[in-house]
């Protein structure tokens, strides 16, 4: 009989790092991206242009970087610009995004479920009926599969 | 326009088909490690053999039309290739894969003098017939290959491979066998043809993301069409400078892809319906969906009914669970069923719903508005 049935610690070791062609991904070399500017965003907010605004968000979202804390700025950044965004004018905005905007739109959307903070849930909920009318279940397979992550 | 055929009792999963040359037999695995014969008889379809040599679920099955001989691949990492006597019954010769883990895919090079088997060894096992043993031996393409070969496709002139993998990349190789074949000369892919060249690798996306279902040679064997996770729709062309077409779709990701004339392409997967694009100049264009089948209506529940939907769907209720499509599953295969990619009449899809469907496109063009193959 095993003596330590009991202890799940082997199943968190990293078996495949002893594999002598283990998978490793590769590291695109690319600008680091930093994010929106919170400085244009809030400009745009307070004037009003919550579409360019949001366009700005998505545009410039730190897609490819590595640093934790710039995708979470950005995501606070980009929760901030869609819940100042009003229920009726949602699909006018939706409708002004381009198709590559709707995808990382809707990562952010799902992104935004993790944070839940009073009422926005509800309203992303409402984001969420209106970029799926666009992009389709292939937006939200794109969620899953893409692995550049928000 | 469609006709559907259910074959046997069986309810389980079509895993792959293969037809014939006359398309008068299909073999296909029913989700397990059996490959069932099926000759037509007036309408219906009777089992003739039950070719049982793997040990495991059945990955990939291909019929080579002219020298008849069936290759089947497996789970269980082995290949057989599958010869008819002349009383009917098939026997096996042994494939030497020389893999530690599961094939996946397999497909007959259009001479049909060798196969090329993928698998989840990161490898691509090039298969060809030695005759002092009496055995198929293989040689190996291994680099830059770095995930599961989920799909493979040989180009016309026999020489070159299309494969695409879970490492979210479609690459083009030689598998170029110089103890059976000439030389070859240069194509519009490259001109030195060692086996294991890469002459082309197209990522699906920049970063990363939707492993590649399916892979698609077109009929002048200039364009490659593929499908992966990330329901994207991607034609590279070698003419104008291996650029690449790519569009995300709004619908679940496709499974299968296959040219159908030398502009044209079906696709089709989890969304259940065989989808039309057309490739012009630098745009993909979607042309129409092939099945706009209503949904039927449900007429009380019989009993039949109900355990039918308990098989199929694992549930009792039979009400709201038709979908607006003939299949009712994920479509994994297409196969061409009547002409060639330059031009098809016909095609064969099957699917988890356990169905096998051959639409006619020619059929569809008359009946449906605005619909034009070209």
């Amino acid at each position: 009989m095993a003596k330590n049935t009991s202890s799940s610690a082997f199943r968190k070791i990293d078996i495949d790092q002893y594999n002598e062609d283990n998978f490793k991904d590769e590291e695109a070399e690319q600008s680091v991206p930093t994010g929106p500017d919170e400085g244009d965003v809030c400009a745009y907010l307070n004037q009003g242009r919550y579409v360019d605004a949001l366009k700005l968000v998505l545009s410039n979202a730190p897609l490819g970087s590595s640093d934790q804390q710039v995708k979470d700025n950005a995501l606070a950044l980009t929760l901030k610009v869609l819940l100042a965004i009003k229920s009726a004018q949602i699909e006018e905005a939706v409708a002004a995004l381009s198709q590559e905007d709707v995808d990382i739109l809707m990562k952010y959307i799902y992104r935004g479920f993790e944070y839940p903070s009073e009422g926005s849930s509800g309203h992303l909920l409402l984001w969420h009926e209106k970029a799926f009318s666009i992009g389709g279940t292939g937006s939200i397979v794109r969620v899953l599969s893409d692995r550049m992550k928000v | 326009m469609a006709q559907t055929i259910t074959f046997g009792d069986s309810c389980a999963p079509i895993t792959c088909h293969a037809w014939n040359k006359d398309r008068s037999q299909i073999a296909l695995s029913p989700n397990n490690n059996e490959v069932h014969i099926y000759e037509k008889e007036g309408n219906d379809w009777k089992q003739t053999n039950n070719l049982v040599e793997h040990d495991l679920r059945v990955m990939g099955i291909d019929w080579a039309p002219n020298t008849n001989r069936i290759v089947t691949c497996s789970v269980d990492r082995n290949a057989y290739v599958w010869t008819q006597g002349e009383d009917g019954k098939w026997t096996t010769t042994l494939v030497l894969l020389r893999i530690n883990r599961a094939a996946t895919c397999v497909k007959w090079s259009p001479m049909e003098n060798k196969f090329a088997v993928g698998s989840g060894a990161r490898l691509i096992s090039i298969c060809y017939f030695e005759k002092e043993n009496n055995w198929w031996v293989s040689k190996h393409i291994k680099k830059p290959i770095r995930s599961t070969v989920t799909s493979l496709d040989w180009h016309p002139n026999n020489i070159l491979l299309v494969a695409g993998s879970a490492d979210f990349k479609v690459r083009v190789f030689s598998a170029y066998i110089k103890d059976i074949e000439d030389q070859p000369g240069p194509n519009v892919w490259g001109s030195k043809l060692p086996l294991g060249q890469l002459l082309a690798e197209f990522p699906n996306t920049q970063s990363g993301g939707g492993w590649v279902h399916s892979v698609s040679f077109s009929a002048d064997g200039n364009k490659v069409a593929w499908v992966g996770h990330d329901s994207s729709i991607n034609v590279a062309d070698a003419t104008q400078g291996k650029s690449v077409i790519k569009i995300k779709t709004e619908y679940l990701p496709f499974l299968g892809c296959h040219w159908i004339s030398n502009n044209s392409i079906v696709v089709a997967g989890h969304s259940c319906i065989p989808l039309l694009y057309c490739h012009e100049g630098n745009s993909l264009k979607f042309v129409a969906k092939l099945d706009n089948t209503q949904r039927k209506e449900s007429g009380g529940l019989s009993a039949m009914k109900k355990f039918q939907s308990l098989d199929r769907q694992a549930r009792i209720e039979t009400n709201d669970t038709y979908l607006d499509s003939i299949h009712q599953n994920a479509i994994t295969a297409i196969n061409l069923y009547k002409g060639s990619k330059a031009g098809a009449d016909k095609f064969s899809t099957s699917g988890l719903d356990g169905q096998l469907v051959i639409w006619d496109l020619r059929s569809l063009e008359k009946t449906m508005d605005g619909l034009k193959i070209v």
